[in-house]
């Protein structure tokens, strides 16, 4: 295990060793103390390693991350794991707006609540929440999954393509085309795989799914008021 | 008869015909109008100025024999590898998707024979780009479609898009019928659907947000590559102020005539300000900072000819990017395809309806046989023609005017034709030392 302490070497140094670790292997575990808050920690990583952050990290933690798997034993600012393309971030405590924004792969738990626009924009990852999401999340949201164990806030999956969001509380409102539909037998396995990977012990049956209406995938002067 | 009945039909200023017909297309289908290319109507331009050459308070540089370098460095404000091209014309983002793949291939091989950088567009990256661009900026976008942090690293400079001239403040819009497989899964996207292009990053807002995320780009980046931040042309001296502060290497300004794939009409022709009326502003703020040619001027938007580089660069600018002229070279609106042009209701050298995909140039398509009209590798030839005929114009006039690099250029050895270039361009209207709205 090799760790960095942020209250004396920099981010960029700490970046640079984790990213000199994809064309060459030399330690799998990582540890970075002291973080108060800095942005941009562990960002674009590429390697099969494991790094602990150990206290609150500031803006995009963990960006574009591949293959790496990152946990942030405190909260997160803006942007966690954004553009994520594989691996897993997890979050100890709560993630500001924007977590997982745009992200293509891979799995982000947060085990507190998440901000505003959790998922915005996602691309193919799956993210779990263990407590709430704030408004506007999955905002125009392509493809993957997003459970949230808690409450929803307003305008959930507005202008949603294809992701699959389930909640198992309250939905404050729901956005532009996002519809509430049938949870079937594959929604079950799914959402159960997803609860079972993330480590949260709830009852998938507990859950309510949301979707596309898929009534804004064609422009139509019809819809305009929905625009 | 008839005719002396003709001659006394007048048109009216205000309700012209165009302006009826699209009353009357309004009227048939209740949905605005959707285009591509740049604002048609006329502005202040460039033609508006002329250079002053040497006589005798000014020494002239002998056309064939004295050098005027053209070469121009990008980015070496933060960036490791900054960029050096050769000549300061870059070709502008176009997206695959909204331009066919041969007609992507064409402007990196075009730009790569004269040394010059192209860039990417909405949609991602393609192998095909890469391979043909000897410098390849990418190009980081709202929407995000297609970006992956492999290409972001593979990229010779990254462009962090925040608005264009066509469209300053608006997202966009693939429409369906140019969704192929292929670049519906390079956006995550079903197939065959609209593809809404959105108008704010997701994951910040503001300029205090914009300065952290280039700091994780040039983390992820290892500090390697340039930044380069482009803003559609409004308040064009406070956005360049901001883009300096959230440390931008390269600063590109895109003037409203700048082009589109599609585009409400109405967004097109009455947001944004002109491209010369940009650049003074820009260039005011860098020097205000203490940053000009430190962090680099790049302008688009209307670019045509030598003269027009000659005065940018004149104004201020460290280097120009055109994307409608490159497309004209490419084969945009040939009159060899008219009569297909009037098959789909239009006509060479009106042709703008980018978004339908039926392009029979073969450039703004995705059709398979059209898009094999277009030759990538002659088409890439004609580019660099192209390219090397505004490069050597512009030199001509560098020279005229005693200049042996086209940055020596300045903006005292131009004069405007109009008031109102005169205070846009800030130079004095010709014959007169008068320069509208400046003390003397």
């Amino acid at each position: 295990m090799k760790t960095f302490d942020l209250a004396v070497s920099s981010v960029r140094d700490f970046n640079q060793a984790l990213h000199d670790q994809k064309s060459t292997t030399t330690e799998k575990e990582w540890v970075a103390t002291n973080p108060k808050g800095s942005h941009n920690i562990a960002v674009g990583l590429d390697a099969d390693i494991a790094v602990d952050v150990q206290g609150h990290a500031g803006y995009f933690c963990a960006g574009m991350n591949k293959t790496a798997s990152v946990t942030v034993h405190g909260n997160a600012g803006q942007g966690v794991a954004e553009n994520m393309m594989s691996g897993t971030v997890r979050v100890k405590g709560d993630a500001s707006q924007a977590a997982g924004a745009t992200a293509h792969g891979g799995l982000l738990v947060i085990e507190g609540n998440a901000g505003a626009r959790c998922g915005i924009s996602m691309k193919g990852v799956d993210i779990v929440v263990k407590g709430d999401v704030g408004h506007m999340s999955c905002f125009m949201g392509q493809s993957g999954s997003l459970v949230v164990c808690g409450d929803a806030g307003e305008a959930l999956g507005d202008s949603l393509y294809e992701v699959h969001i389930y909640v198992k509380g309250t939905v404050k409102s729901l956005g532009a085309d996002c519809i509430k539909k049938d949870m079937r037998e594959e929604h079950i396995a799914e959402l159960t795989a997803l609860l079972e990977k993330a480590g949260f012990d709830e009852d998938p049956t507990a859950f309510t799914r949301y979707g596309s209406a898929r009534q804004l995938y064609t422009f139509k002067v019809d819809n305009a008021s929905a625009y | 008869m008839s005719n002396e009945k003709n001659i006394s039909l007048k048109e009216s200023s205000t309700f012209d015909r165009a302006t009826m017909a699209e009353i009357r297309r309004a009227a048939d289908t209740g949905i605005y109008d959707i285009r591509g290319f740049g604002a048609k109507r006329k502005l202040p331009h460039f033609d508006d100025l002329l250079f002053l050459g040497a006589s005798m308070s000014r020494y002239p540089l002998e056309g064939y024999r004295e050098t005027c370098n053209t070469s121009v460095v990008l980015g070496d404000r933060f960036a490791k590898k900054p960029i050096t091209i050769e000549t300061p014309v870059t070709i502008a983002g176009m997206s695959f998707g909204a331009l066919s793949a041969n007609a992507k291939e064409a402007l990196g091989r075009g730009a790569s024979i004269v040394g010059t950088s192209t860039t990417t567009g909405d949609g991602g990256m393609t192998p095909e780009e890469r391979g043909q661009s000897s410098k390849l900026v990418y190009q980081y976008l709202p929407s995000r479609y297609g970006m992956n942090p492999d290409d972001l690293r593979k990229a010779d400079a990254i462009e962090v898009v925040l608005g264009q001239g066509a469209k300053p403040g608006g997202g966009g819009m693939l429409l369906g019928q140019k969704i192929t497989d292929r670049v519906a899964q390079m956006r995550n996207l079903p197939k065959g659907i609209d593809q809404r292009s959105a108008c704010r990053h997701p994951d910040w807002t503001g300029p205090d947000d914009l300065a952290i995320k280039i700091q994780e780009i040039r983390e992820i980046t290892d500090w390697q590559v340039p930044i380069y931040i482009k803003i559609g042309a409004t308040r064009t001296y406070y956005d360049v102020k901001l883009a300096v502060k959230a440390g931008a290497d390269v600063i590109v300004v895109d003037g409203m005539q700048g082009g589109t794939a599609a585009t409400q009409d109405v967004f097109i022709e009455h947001v944004g300000i002109p491209t010369m009326a940009a650049i003074p502003q820009a260039v005011q703020a860098l020097q205000e900072m203490g940053m000009h040619r430190k962090v680099q001027l790049i302008v688009s938007g209307g670019i045509r000819n030598g003269a027009d580089v000659a005065k940018c660069m004149a104004l201020g600018a460290d280097a120009v990017a055109i994307g409608t002229a490159a497309l004209v070279a490419l084969g945009c609106n040939d009159p060899k395809w008219d009569d297909e042009y009037k098959a789909i209701g239009s006509a060479a050298g009106y042709y703008d309806d980018y978004q339908d995909g039926k392009d029979p140039a073969g450039i703004s398509t995705q059709d398979p046989e059209l898009s094999k009209r277009l030759d990538p590798v002659v088409a890439g030839h004609r580019l660099a023609n192209y390219l090397r005929v505004l490069t050597l114009e512009a030199q001509t006039l560098a020279r005229a005017c005693g200049k042996n690099d086209l940055r020596n250029l300045e903006p005292e050895d131009l004069v405007a034709l109009t008031v109102e270039s005169a205070a846009m361009a800030r130079v004095p209207l010709a014959g007169t030392t008068w320069v509208p709205g400046q003390q003397f």
